[in-house]
């Protein structure tokens, strides 16, 4: 795992270039994908063809091997890397090949097939730009797609200039390429083998895409009179018509371009003549085109991927890197930290934990923070916070728990006790928060003593740079219970979830919620209800969160059959009912209760569109707010109601469009991650602190969210809904 | 077909690709015109199987030598297809040639017929789809010159051309 030092240093030398790229890719995405006239349609398409691809996959390999040998090519299923590598090794020995031109494989990546064919003498050369910055500098990728993200034009133009001595050092971005476009152009022509990867491959007629901009694969193919091809098992869909939503989506979801300049479909071997670039006295057309295509399929782990439940939809993946995109952490640190072997990014925790192993997995799978941004980023719909938390709970499994000293009577649940005792801590805060408040203000006062302060920073690793939540002595539960409704004859009847921390700790929104509620002609109740297991999951501890899941949908069940709406304040327990309540408790209660939710302002908004009068709220004539939506909440596209419900009060509404505020729950106090955390919300600070946004208040759906602006900003943000009730 | 037209030449636009129409009777002309010396090319009679589009009045090299090629400043060859939406072209490639001409050139200079011009990326998908699978044979979507951004900056001309033409061939009474 990336310690907090690591972190600190790639932020350093990689952060800015990452940062830059990484939100310049995110922005042309949300730009790109807002031009098809159905996005979420492509979508669907997109997935359905990969489910159906991976279930068939072994009927489509089949068909595959026997097109490519109709064509006259060669089919070679490796089961791991050495296997894939000896074959390789073996085509190249053969063609007597002194030169191999790569043109960008992240599969080869995973084979690490430079090494072994360098060992036998041969010249390996990458001819993407960026891969071949990396293997001058001996460094690794840092993103999938753009390989040299972390490195600035400064860093590339040092490492030529040192490398090459060119007669005029060379400088812009401009020189630089024409510098290795003809440096490698002479490379690609005197090379004898081509080694691409492919983006998919079509087994009806056993053509690959080739998805790419630079035209080096092209070239790599085509001056070549040996191709192999290197390619994951799960890259095969039936048919070449079947690539359409693929061709429309990889370059917009990735690099936010449209489409990228070259999607090669080649049926190999290509008709393009094998020519001498030297001669000069025979026409191109005269030259024969014998060329051998060798197409070699990697299993490497993923046939077992494709038998378990769980990682199965990582073979879904087309490695468009939205998901690293448009992570907040991944905009900070990078492939470098965020990443094992060879992938990087969130869906980085599959394909790591299937082919080399959930250690490698586990290196940097905290880095999810399961903010859910990249889940509706993903063309083929992974849930790939999911597979993160998957791993994680794997990974906990697998180790040793703490000493049981440290766990006694925090942890009630004993499913999940590999979890180390930070997790636990975290994953068990209701058990926390109730005694918090039933020792408030001593619990309080105790937290902040350098005795105990000292012993979270040892033993739980909580960073003593953060102010801890105060608990208050009454919880919302018990406050509502001494009160009568003050609605006579109600409009709707609502139980109000009293979450963990609206319970415990910003008890005063919950009492704002109720208010407004009430106002608007809501009979509410607050009964007793567990909390979500929103705590648990983010901390890989499924089995914990599932025992929630079960309690709170029993508890809930009864209010919804007796037509209560639930209504919610803290939107990571209602992207709860509304996500994972799926995968936890069966089909009948999870829509019940998904769809018998609410998220407060969505609720109001709901009130107010079905003829309950603003002007019961407190509305104003000339308010300006900056808003900040939280992740989880953005995900399930519940921003616009908190904005329309504002501006119905008479605000004028900036938004913030960060994918996080860095905090996400617990991940923000970890003494690993508070450097990270603080970076990210550094992007967060500075669009609360432009000109025009600066002199507004602040208000925030998530308690994390409001805790790191509290901590970021010196004015005091608050929950929107306090802002309707004053 | 006509709105078709102009979707593929705004989107081309779009993309920094410029584009001419032209009569059949005036394309030796044009290309004469749009080429930067030394040019190559595969003859459009070949990729439409249309003897009236040969190359034979042009200054252009007709299956040059590799030497040639690799010389030439601007290659000229035919697309099979146009697809309106995206701006982009589909190039075959074929036992003359014509992926070396279009991609180790400077400047390439691809010849389509309006009538083979699609509304959509996904009409253009279903013409690959059916024309691979009775050639089986292998094409390009090209959209625009090649590009990279590896080098701190957006740079056209990576290692194909950094300057595309598309010349679109209208049919009389078309
Ligand atoms: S998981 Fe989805 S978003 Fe991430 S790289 Fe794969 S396809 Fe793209």
């Amino acid at each position: 795992m990336a310690t907090a030092d690591e972190l600190r240093e790639l932020m350093r030398t990689e952060g800015a270039a990452v940062a830059t790229n990484t939100q310049a890719f995110n922005d042309g995405r949300y730009a790109s994908v807002s031009d098809l006239e159905d996005y979420e349609a492509l979508k669907r398409e997109a997935r359905a063809i990969k489910e159906d691809a991976i279930e068939r996959l072994p009927e489509l390999l089949e068909r595959l091997t026997e097109t490519v040998e109709e064509n006259g090519g060669t089919v070679y299923l490796a089961d791991d890397a050495a296997d894939a590598n000896e074959y390789i090794r073996s085509v190249a020995a053969e063609r007597e090949a002194n030169r191999v031109v790569k043109s960008k494989s992240m599969t080869s990546e995973e084979l690490e097939v430079n090494e072994v064919l360098e060992k036998d003498g041969v010249d390996v050369v990458e001819t993407d730009l960026g891969e071949w910055v990396l293997q001058l500098a001996d460094e690794a990728p840092s993103h999938i797609v753009a390989p040299a993200i972390h490195k600035s034009r400064d860093a590339i133009a040092e490492l030529f200039n040192e490398r090459f001595d060119p007669d005029e050092p060379l400088e812009t971005a401009e020189e630089l390429t024409r510098f290795a476009r003809e440096t490698l152009g002479e490379q690609i022509i005197d090379a004898e083998v081509g080694l691409t990867g492919a983006n998919f491959i079509a087994a009806e007629t056993g053509t690959m895409a080739l998805v790419t901009s630079e035209g080096n694969a092209r070239k790599s193919v085509a001056a070549t009179d040996t191709q192999i091809t290197v390619a994951g098992v799960e890259k095969i869909v039936p048919t070449v018509s079947d690539l359409q939503p693929f061709v429309e989506l990889i370059g917009r979801s990735g690099t936010g371009q449209d489409i990228t300049s070259y999607i090669s479909l080649l049926t190999p071997p290509v008709e393009t003549p094998v020519v001498d670039f030297e001669d000069d006295t025979t026409p191109i057309s005269e030259f024969d085109n014998d060329r051998e295509f060798h197409l070699v399929l990697v299993d490497n782990g993923r046939m077992d991927m494709r038998d378990d439940e769980h990682l199965r939809e990582t073979l879904y993946c087309i490695r468009c890197s939205a998901c690293s995109n448009s992570c907040a952490n991944f905009q900070s640190v990078g492939g470098h930290a965020f990443g094992g072997e060879t992938y990087s990014g969130g869906i980085a925790t599959g394909w790591e934990a299937g082919i080399e192993g959930q250690d490698v997995a586990a290196e940097f799978n905290d880095l999810c923070t399961g903010c859910t941004r990249c889940v509706n980023a993903c063309p083929v719909g992974i849930d790939i916070p999911w597979i993160n938390t998957v791993v994680r709970d794997r990974t906990n499994r697998e180790s040793e728990g703490p000493a049981d000293w440290l766990v006694d009577g925090l942890t009630p649940d004993d499913e999940d006790e590999g979890a180390p005792l930070q997790k636990r801590f975290f994953g068990n805060f209701e058990t926390v928060a109730k005694l918090g408040s039933a020792t408030a203000p001593v619990s309080n006062w105790l937290a902040g003593t350098t005795v105990s302060r000292q012993f979270m920073a040892r033993f739980l690793e909580v960073d003593p740079r953060r102010e801890l939540p105060t608990f208050e002595r009454e919880t919302l539960v018990d406050w509502f219970a001494d009160r009568e409704s003050t609605v006579v004859d109600p409009e709707r009847r609502a139980v109000l979830y009293p979450d963990l921390y609206t319970n415990h700790v910003q008890v005063d929104r919950g009492k704002a919620a109720v208010r407004v509620l009430e106002a608007l002609g809501v009979d509410v109740v607050i009964p007793q209800v567990p909390s979500s297991g929103r705590a648990p999951i983010s901390q890989g501890m499924v089995a914990t969160a599932a025992d929630h899941a079960e309690r709170v949908a029993d508890t809930l069940a009864p209010h919804v059959a007796d037509g209560r709406d639930i209504v919610v304040v803290e939107p990571s327990d209602y992207a709860m009912f509304q996500r994972e309540y799926e995968r936890f408790v069966d089909e009948e209660r999870f829509t019940a209760l998904a769809d018998g939710s609410y998220e407060i302002l969505e609720y109001v908004y709901g009130l107010l569109e079905n003829g309950s009068d603003v002007s019961a709220l407190a509305t104003t004539e000339d308010g300006a707010v900056a808003y900040h939506s939280h992740c989880q909440q953005r995900t399930l596209g519940l921003e616009a109601y908190t904005v329309a419900v504002l501006e119905e009060c008479g605000y004028d509404v900036a938004t913030s469009d960060v994918e996080c505020c860095g905090m996400a729950g617990s991940f923000g106090y970890k003494s690993d991650y508070y450097e990270l955390s603080m970076d990210v919300g550094d992007r967060l600070r500075k669009q609360l602190q432009v000109d025009g946004v600066r002199e507004r208040p602040v208000v925030a759906s998530g308690t994390s969210c409001l805790e790191q602006i509290d901590a970021l900003l010196e004015r005091q943000p608050r929950h929107p809904i306090e802002l309707l009730a004053e | 077909m006509t709105a078709r037209l102009s979707s593929f030449e705004s989107s081309l636009d779009e993309l920094g690709v410029s584009v001419t129409r032209v009569d059949p009777g005036s394309l030796c002309e044009r290309l004469d015109e749009l080429i930067t010396a030394p040019a190559v090319g595969v003859a459009p009679e070949e990729a439409f199987d249309d003897p009236s589009l040969s190359l034979a009045e042009t200054a252009i090299e007709v299956d040059p030598t590799p030497a040639a090629l690799r010389e030439a400043t601007t290659g000229v060859t035919g697309a099979r297809v146009g697809v309106a939406d995206y701006g982009s072209v589909t190039l075959s490639m074929t036992d003359r040639g014509s992926e070396l001409v279009s991609l180790f050139v400077d400047r390439h200079i691809a010849v389509l017929r309006a009538a083979d011009i699609l509304a959509t990326m996904e009409d253009g998908i279903d013409a690959l789809d059916d024309e691979i699978g009775r050639t089986r044979g292998s094409s390009i979507i090209a959209t625009g010159p090649s590009a990279t951004a590896d080098m701190g900056a957006l740079v056209n001309g990576a290692h194909g051309p950094r300057d595309v033409h598309v010349l679109v061939i209208e049919e009389e009474g078309s």
